[in-house]
């Protein structure tokens, strides 16, 4: 039974709640906008590995070619969806 | 609440509506008691894991609300014939271009396609169902739920009103207060989850499940654009996803990300919108593109030309699909640097589309064309969707577009793209792939009529619209006076919308003809085919091949035929795993259902229920056990003779 029960995933499902937790908790303390962008930044980062590696088993594919295409592809869509969005709602106006 | 306020009310269309519907369901009961079917329709359909079956379930929920967002459009139409017409008050046609968009958008375009690619794919790649057979019956259940809530907005509460892109301010609780917005916010996201699923389940299934020998540049090319397509959705739909609930917590919550004050953004809307909206334009289009290329393959007796720039220009369209959604508004003054990006992005994808139409023509050049259902078709879509693109290069052009911007032009560019592209295809493939699942072709004939009263009819109605665009129409008023001129053109365009209407009735039509009179197909072959989904019989058994496939190339069955070899040769038939059939994903739609409604109108209580109930049936499943079943040698082997037509 202690193998069949997924102590890893429930622990890291746990994890991602704090997480979670964490990051609203910067709107309800009053702290400076560094100190708040610092530790969203910073949960951020944990939360998405925390994804990757325990629920989207990153770590154990054995094509490292698709693996990496597909990070690519994320990061491509991804900073389009962000610089692109940034460059129509705040830089391009005049 | 009271319950005037609950139905809608006031309107002699919307009580004929309330009494058809009432009808329709009784019909439907009474119907399923009379002849005993509610275990059949339970054990077959509602239950069912298998590709085939939901695959017809997406289709014919796909047809269904083609007729609702057909009925729309006719309304519409019909208000605009002739001017100063009171068929439709001003809030109403609202409610109707609305209703209109987004149903045929995405509870008609969208499961249409994806019903075809649930039928199609796994067979064309030689597997036995998709890799994740209960996920795939949860994503139709969730689509069905979603679609289901979306439309019973007319009668309780009222529909969404503010365009199907649904942009804010207009759509926020302070102008919209009505929940109509409600219903798009939460029927989208029941929906979108489902979508999601598949794309999820698709790529998987493809990269997974080709059969032995099935290298990628091996694959037929509609299952190379599914792969594509379910790429763009997995990178896709989770924008909408998030979009919908920050409209979900503007709305029901009084959060304040899309409003005015208060260090909201309202614009920020409309880019969210379309960082998910324009890729979905090519989620709904590059499948399209599969299937004409299969037909225009098949029927032109030779192998689609330029197979490699096919697939390179379907990557380069996806990577760049994700790169010019700030084209849908330009207006917004947004400064030149951005115009500009946006413009050269946008016309840099009619550079692979354009690959894409010289391959076809290509393919057709010398070929032995036999001119079927399908493939006229296929021959309409190649000169209507090229009027639709070069318009939509002209879209393109920022200076220009502050001209054509949101006037008629636009209508009718979008329905020359997603009419003969999308619509088109999927009638097309429809009648294509019709003998694989049923076993007999749809009526030639009456499938001819119907095209052509489609094709002509399509020109009519859509034609007239650029003009009435570049003579200052703009797009969504409900009404216009005698003096503006529009009149005659948009008494054509009426026309032609019927016209549509009546070939849509000729098909529908002919699928009852053809059940009751067509010959049955006996080949498994009808259209002489080339990929693996002609090499099992017809209609499939549940277990699609009793023995895998071997492929050593590109339309391996097209060349098996002609050297008289066997796919299947040196290999026995041995016991197959299946899936089990399951109630869980019917009832977990059902669920979502009563959720999506209850958040709709703010009944905390039963939405809190609801929601706690989706939990624990979440929960439920990570306990269950179900290691599927078994069929046995002889039952195969006895099915496949039953099937050959031997009674040995």
């Amino acid at each position: 039974m202690k193998q069949l029960f997924p102590v890893k995933h429930v622990m890291g499902y746990i994890f991602s709640l704090i997480l979670s937790l964490v990051a609203l908790a910067v709107v309800f303390f009053d702290m400076s906008f560094a100190a708040g962008m610092t530790i969203l930044l910073v949960a951020a980062a944990i939360q998405a590995s925390l994804q990757l590696f325990l629920f989207m088993h990153i770590d154990e594919t054995s094509s490292k070619k698709t693996l990496y295409l597909n990070i690519v592809y994320a990061l491509f869509v991804g900073l389009v969806t962000i610089f692109g969005s940034l460059l129509a709602m705040i830089w391009g106006i005049v | 609440m009271k319950w005037d306020e609950f139905f809608v009310t006031g309107e002699p269309m919307i009580y004929a509506a309330d009494i058809c519907i009432v009808l329709a369901s009784l019909a439907i009961i009474i119907g399923l008691t009379y002849f005993k079917k509610w275990g059949y329709l339970w054990r077959e359909w509602l239950t069912t894991v298998d590709h085939k079956k939901i695959g017809v379930m997406y289709i014919i929920s796909a047809l269904l609300m083609l007729f609702r967002g057909g009925v729309d459009a006719l309304l519409m139409r019909t208000q605009l014939a002739m001017p100063n017409m009171t068929l439709l008050n001003a809030q109403h046609y609202n409610e109707i271009f609305t209703t209109h968009g987004v149903i045929m958008i995405l509870f008609m375009a969208m499961p249409f396609i994806i019903g075809l690619m649930n039928v199609v794919v796994p067979l064309q790649i030689g597997a036995r169902d998709v890799a994740f057979p209960r996920l795939n019956a949860v994503s139709f259940w969730l689509f069905f739920a979603g679609a289901m809530l979306f439309n019973i907005s007319f009668v309780i509460g009222g529909s969404p009103d503010a365009g199907w892109s649904a942009y804010f301010p207009l759509a926020s609780k302070e102008f919209s207060p009505s929940v109509g917005n409600n219903y798009y916010s939460l029927a989208l996201q029941i929906s979108g989850i489902g979508t999601l699923m598949t794309g999820v389940n698709f790529v998987v299934t493809i990269l997974k499940m080709r059969a032995p020998g099935m290298t990628l540049m091996k694959m037929p090319m509609f299952t190379w654009s599914i792969l594509i397509t379910s790429v763009i959705i997995m990178f896709a739909f989770p924008v909408l996803t998030i979009a919908l609930l920050l409209m979900m917590f503007d709305r029901l919550f009084g959060t304040q990300f899309f409003t005015m004050t208060n260090g909201g953004m309202d614009m920020l809307w409309a880019n969210l919108f379309w960082v998910w909206g324009h890729p979905e334009v090519y989620i709904v289009i590059l499948p399209a593109f599969g299937i004409y290329s299969e037909i225009i393959s098949t029927f032109a007796k030779k192998n689609l030309y330029g197979y490699k720039s096919m697939v390179v220009s379907m990557v380069a369209i996806s990577l760049l699909s994700f790169l010019v959604w700030a084209h849908h508004f330009y207006t917004m003054g947004m400064g030149v640097v951005g115009n500009g990006f946006f413009s050269i992005a946008t016309m840099a994808i009619s550079v692979p589309t354009g690959v894409k139409l010289f391959n076809w023509l290509f393919t057709l050049y010398k070929g032995r064309i036999e001119f079927t259902t399908p493939m006229l078709y296929a021959l309409a879509f190649i000169p209507s969707f090229t009027i639709g693109g070069v318009t939509g290069v002209m879209l393109a052009i920022a200076s220009a577009d502050y001209q054509y911007h949101n006037t008629m032009f636009l209508v009718a560019h979008f329905h020359y793209v997603l009419i003969p592209g999308t619509v088109f295809a999927v009638i097309a493939g429809m009648h294509f792939w019709f003998p694989k699942i049923f076993g007999f072709r749809l009526n030639e004939r009456i499938g001819k009529i119907a095209f052509w009263f489609i094709a002509i009819s399509f020109q009519v109605a859509f034609m007239p619209l650029f003009f009435l665009g570049l003579n200052g129409m703009t797009r969504r008023m409900y009404t216009y006076s005698p003096e503006t001129g529009f009149g005659p053109l948009n008494m054509i365009a009426t026309i032609g919308a019927f016209g549509l209407a009546i070939g849509f009735i000729f098909l529908v039509y002919n699928i009852y003809y053809s059940f009751r009179y067509s010959p049955r197909d006996t080949t498994g072959d009808p259209w002489d085919g080339r990929s693996l989904e002609w090499a099992t019989h017809s209609p499939v058994p549940e277990y699609n091949f009793a023995i895998i496939p071997t492929v050593d190339k590109l339309d391996a069955f097209w060349f098996a035929k002609q050297d008289k070899k066997s796919l299947f040769e040196g290999k026995k038939i041995e016991e197959i795993h299946m899936p089990n059939n399951t109630g869980g994903p019917f009832v977990l739609g059902v669920v979502f259902f009563f959720l999506g409604f209850f958040l709709v109108f703010s009944w905390w209580i039963p939405a809190i229920i609801s929601g706690v109930v989706v939990l624990i049936l979440l929960a439920m499943r990570s306990f269950e056990r179900d290691h599927g079943h078994h069929i046995h040698v002889e039952e195969i082997v006895e099915t496949e003779q039953k099937l050959r037509g031997d009674n040995a």
